[in-house]
Parts: structure tokens; C-alpha cells; sequence
């Protein structure tokens, strides 16, 4: 489905790279951990993959296509099939928190009444039904990162994403956004988590990258966290 | 673009611009001085021309005609006259006529009214004065009445004298003296209309720049390029549109007051008066020039952040 093909990448000012010869290949409804030191190279991974950056020499593929050299006018159709979750939960400010949501299926085309339906649905799912209108300046750490989670979900994508989505919370919520991510996973959406937090890795008892230095040292089919 | 789609941007602009607050405030604010501008610069152009009329239109040519002069001959002069094409207007002053308007225009003045009585006789020509119907067009009419057109039944000339000469100095240092003011007044109002419209365009970018990251978030959820623009520029137009609606409004009182007060200074310009008389042409102007600040201001700001 995923597929790196000897991927590195070297930033200008850098004399080490990021990234340095990266193969890899990512399966279906795979849940995989990333794990690594800072600086190991996870979030330069995740960014190659929603092309949010490019490789300076190897390709990506996503299914058949390799997404460096998909033309710009189709990169964002490209970026409906992967649901984006970040440390920062990165939110739109002044949206509430069904707009967040529903912003991804406005954005998608999708017609009103599927999005009258599938938010409420959706923030049910995420326990924030009740918070519907709440913009995220009023909701805590966990409940937008629930809203960064319902917004990456909305449009049933193949491959959720997530970069560190615990990082910024206490344990008891970041135990439920793990819950919820396993529970996205049993539907057969593929789950990719860059993650330090050995706590997560050990809950959810998957396939474990360990990166370092820009490299993959290690690849466990099923493992736990081990640096 | 779906209608659809349409809807969604222009919804969501209008939320952003109700929901900006504060940022959205200070975006109005600037676009109204701006446009401000833009409205003193049509009042000034149009000040400037009005007067630059009212002087035209003061210049003739007056010619005077000898005491002796038969009115017969000076009907067929007038005939002649009224054949070129330059002439727009003859009106001709007897020699009573004269006389009249003299005495009124002396009413108060008894010394000159008595030296006049002491005459026995009006001294006074009949003249006829010719409005061309260009300025431009003064120099070929007093050309042709040089070429001695106005001969009485014995030959000899019926023309005393033609006053273009004189005043022709006066006219062309007051037509020069307008223009250069309209020239200047312009050329600054419009260094002021660009240094606005430019300060106008770095509040919005201002604006853009700190939604980058929102940007940023809408792309990587999979918004179009137009999709995530949209909206930008909707917000944008709302702002240049409402501040041009301020604008206008302000417009009432201000050039109400500034009407009542100047009307006499600047020689018959009622500023209210030229905006109620032109209230459709200066709106067009002004809500047109917000629109287009406003939605290309966005535009440029925007595109920066969607380049991949």
C-alpha cells in the first residue's frame, strides 16, 4: 500500500541527514508505531508521506502512484485518502469544533445532508457531542486533539497519520486517543503513529519502527518499545 | 464552480470576517482612509475642472464697432459670422445697451455719471462678443475678423477695435496657473491613493500571514487551492465593500459641511451638490475600488501560501 523506495533526505543546512536510505513497505490495515529519540527522523518520514515535504533522491509510492510526481492540481485529492493528526492538533481558530470537522467534507465536495449526518455521528464517536459549537480555544488539550481526530477521519480515509498525537497530554487522555485510533484501526484504516511515548507503543502491541540518526535500525512485527 | 462550492466560500468568508473581530476592524479601517483618498480625489478632479470651465467659458471675443457704424452692416457681419463653424454664440450690445449697463454698473459712482451727462452724446460702441466652442478655436476667428470682413457700404471698416489681444495674456496665465494646480493636486492625491492602497494591501497580507498555518492545515486535510482561497478573498471583498459603504455615508455630512462653507470660495462648487447630482458614478467608483483592493489585495497575499 506504502511503499519508500531508498528514500533520504538532506536539509540545506544540514550536513547530517535527516533521512538516509529508507526502505520500507506499509501493509493494509497495519497499525504501526514509529519510535525514535527527537531528531531521529519520524516526523521527516510522516511529512514525505503526505508530501509535505520531498525526498531529496528516492520515491514514495501510495497503492501505484508514486506522490512526489502526482501533478499539483491532483496533490489534494491524493491527501483526502490520509487523515492528518498532529502534536499541535492544529485546528482552525475560528471554526467551532463541528466546523473543523465539517470542513474536511466541504472541502471534499461532499453534499450537506451527508455532512448533517456524518459530524454528529462523527462527535459522537469522539465524545464531544455535547461540544459541538465550542471553539478550540474552549475545549482542553484532549478534547481537540478528539476534534483533530474526528476532522481526519471524516472523509474515511485509507491511512491515518499521526505525528506525536499524545505529546501534548496527560496520560489518561492520551490512553483514550490511543483507544480511538485501535478503534479506527479495526475498521481496516491503516494507522502510522510517530510516537515517544513508550506507554502507547506497549498498549497497542503492533508492528514497532525504531529509527535513528535518519535510519530504521530496527523493524518488529509485533514489539514493544525498545531503544 | 458549483454553486455549491460558491456558497461555501462565500459562507465561510463571511464568517471568518465576523469572527476575525478585531483583525477585520483594523482591515475596514485602513481600506476607509484609503478610499477616503480615492472619493477627495474625484471631488479635487472635478473642483479643478468645474473651475477650469467657469474660466473658459468667461473668454470671448469682443468686438467694438465704430459710433458711425450702419446696424444693416452690422447685421450682415453678424450673418457672416454665424456661418463659421467655430462660433457657438453672438450676442450683440447696442450702442443704448451700452449706455444702460454703463449707467447701472455706475449706479453708485456720480462723478463718472455726471462727466458722462457732460458729453451730451453716448460715447459708448456697439460691440457684439463671440463664445467660441473651444478655446483652442479663439486664434482662426480673430484671424478671419483681421482679414477685414466687416465693411461698410462705402468700404471702410466698421470694426474700432477686437480685445482678444488683451485678454488673451490674462486667459492663457489663469488657464495655465489651473492647470498646473490640477496637475499638482492630482499628482499628489494620487502619491497619497497609492501609498494608502499599498499600506491597504500590507493589512491584508498581514492579515494572510497569520492564518499560514490555518492554510497549511486546510491543504493537508485535502482543500483545493481555490477552495482554501475563496474564502480569503471573500473576506476581503466584504471588507473593501463595507468600507466603501463608510465611506460613502461619511461622505453626506462632510461634504454637506464643507458645501455650506465653501460654496463662495471656490467660485460656485457646491461639493454636496456635485455629490448628490453624481451620488451613482462616484458610488460605482468607490465600492468598485473596494472590491477590487479588497479581492486583489487577498489574491496576491494568498498565493504565496499555496504553492505545493
Amino acid at each position: 500500500m506504502i511503499y519508500f523506495e531508498k528514500v533520504s533526505k538532506i536539509y540545506n543546512s544540514d550536513k547530517v541527514p535527516a533521512l538516509e536510505d529508507i526502505t520500507l513497505s506499509i501493509k493494509p490495515k497495519e497499525f504501526v508505531s514509529i519510535v525514535g529519540h527527537s531528531g531521529a527522523g519520524k516526523t521527516t518520514l510522516l511529512k514525505m508521506l503526505i508530501a509535505e515535504e520531498k525526498p531529496t533522491t528516492g520515491s514514495i509510492f501510495f497503492e501505484s502512484a508514486n506522490i512526489h510526481e502526482l501533478p499539483r492540481a491532483q496533490m489534494y485529492k491524493y491527501r483526502r485518502k490520509i487523515g492528518m493528526i498532529f502534536q499541535d492538533f492544529r485546528l482552525i481558530p475560528h471554526k467551532t469544533a463541528y466546523e473543523n470537522i465539517s470542513f474536511a467534507m466541504e472541502a471534499a465536495g461532499k453534499p450537506d445532508e451527508d455532512i448533517a449526518s456524518d459530524v454528529p455521528h462523527i462527535l459522537e464517536l469522539v465524545d464531544l457531542s455535547e461540544k459541538a459549537n465550542h471553539f478550540p480555544r474552549q475545549l482542553s488539550g484532549g478534547e481537540q486533539q478528539r476534534v483533530a481526530i474526528g476532522r481526519a477521519i471524516i472523509n474515511q480515509p485509507d491511512v491515518i497519520v499521526a505525528d506525536e498525537p499524545t505529546g501534548n497530554l496527560d496520560p489518561m487522555n492520551a490512553y483514550e486517543i490511543v483507544q480511538i485510533l485501535q478503534k479506527i484501526n479495526e475498521f481496516d484504516t491503516t494507522v502510522l503513529v510517530a510516537t515517544h511515548n513508550k506507554g502507547v507503543v506497549d498498549l497497542v502491541g503492533r508492528r514497532v519502527i525504531t529509527m535513528e540518526r535518519g535510519k530504521i535500525i530496527r523493524d518488529d512485527e509485533s514489539g514493544g518499545y525498545v531503544l | 464552480m458549483k454553486w455549491i462550492t460558491f456558497r461555501r466560500m462565500f459562507s465561510s468568508g463571511a464568517k471568518n470576517f465576523v469572527r476575525s473581530g478585531i483583525v477585520s476592524f483594523a482591515t475596514v479601517l485602513i481600506m476607509v482612509v484609503t478610499l477616503g483618498i480615492i472619493s477627495m480625489l474625484i471631488f479635487l478632479s472635478a473642483l479643478l475642472q468645474q473651475t477650469l470651465t467657469a474660466i473658459e467659458q468667461k473668454v470671448d471675443v469682443s468686438v467694438y464697432f465704430v459710433t458711425t457704424a450702419a446696424p444693416s452692416d452690422i447685421v450682415a457681419f453678424q450673418n457672416k459670422l454665424k456661418q463659421l463653424p467655430q462660433v457657438a454664440q453672438i450676442t450683440y450690445t447696442s450702442r443704448n445697451d451700452a449706455l444702460s449697463q454703463f449707467r447701472a454698473r455706475h449706479a453708485n459712482d456720480q462723478l463718472t455719471l455726471q462727466a458722462l451727462n457732460e458729453l451730451g452724446s453716448n460715447p459708448l460702441d456697439a460691440s457684439i462678443s463671440i463664445l467660441a466652442k473651444n478655446p483652442s478655436q479663439y486664434d482662426s476667428i480673430v484671424k478671419f475678423l483681421n482679414t477685414g470682413p466687416a465693411l461698410s457700404a462705402n468700404g471702410t471698416s466698421i470694426i474700432d477695435r477686437i480685445n482678444y489681444a488683451q485678454n488673451k495674456t490674462v486667459i492663457n496665465r489663469i488657464t495655465f496657473a489651473i492647470g498646473a494646480t490640477q496637475k499638482i493636486g492630482i499628482g499628489i492625491a494620487l502619491i497619497f491613493a497609492l501609498a494608502s492602497i499599498i499600506i491597504a494591501f500590507a493589512t491584508v497580507r498581514l492579515v494572510i500571514y497569520t492564518s499560514r498555518d490555518e492554510i497549511t492545515v486546510m491543504r493537508l486535510v485535502g482543500a483545493s487551492n481555490a477552495y482554501i482561497r475563496g474564502p480569503f478573498i471573500i473576506t476581503g471583498v466584504i471588507a473593501g465593500v463595507m468600507a466603501a459603504l463608510i465611506v460613502l455615508l461619511l461622505l453626506i455630512p462632510i461634504t454637506w459641511y464643507i458645501g455650506g462653507e465653501t460654496t463662495l470660495w471656490f467660485g460656485g462648487f457646491n461639493f454636496f451638490l456635485y455629490y448628490r447630482q453624481h451620488a451613482v458614478y462616484i458610488a460605482s467608483i468607490i465600492i468598485g475600488a473596494g472590491f477590487f483592493l479588497g479581492s486583489t489585495a487577498s489574491f496576491i497575499a494568498i498565493r504565496r501560501y499555496l504553492t505545493a
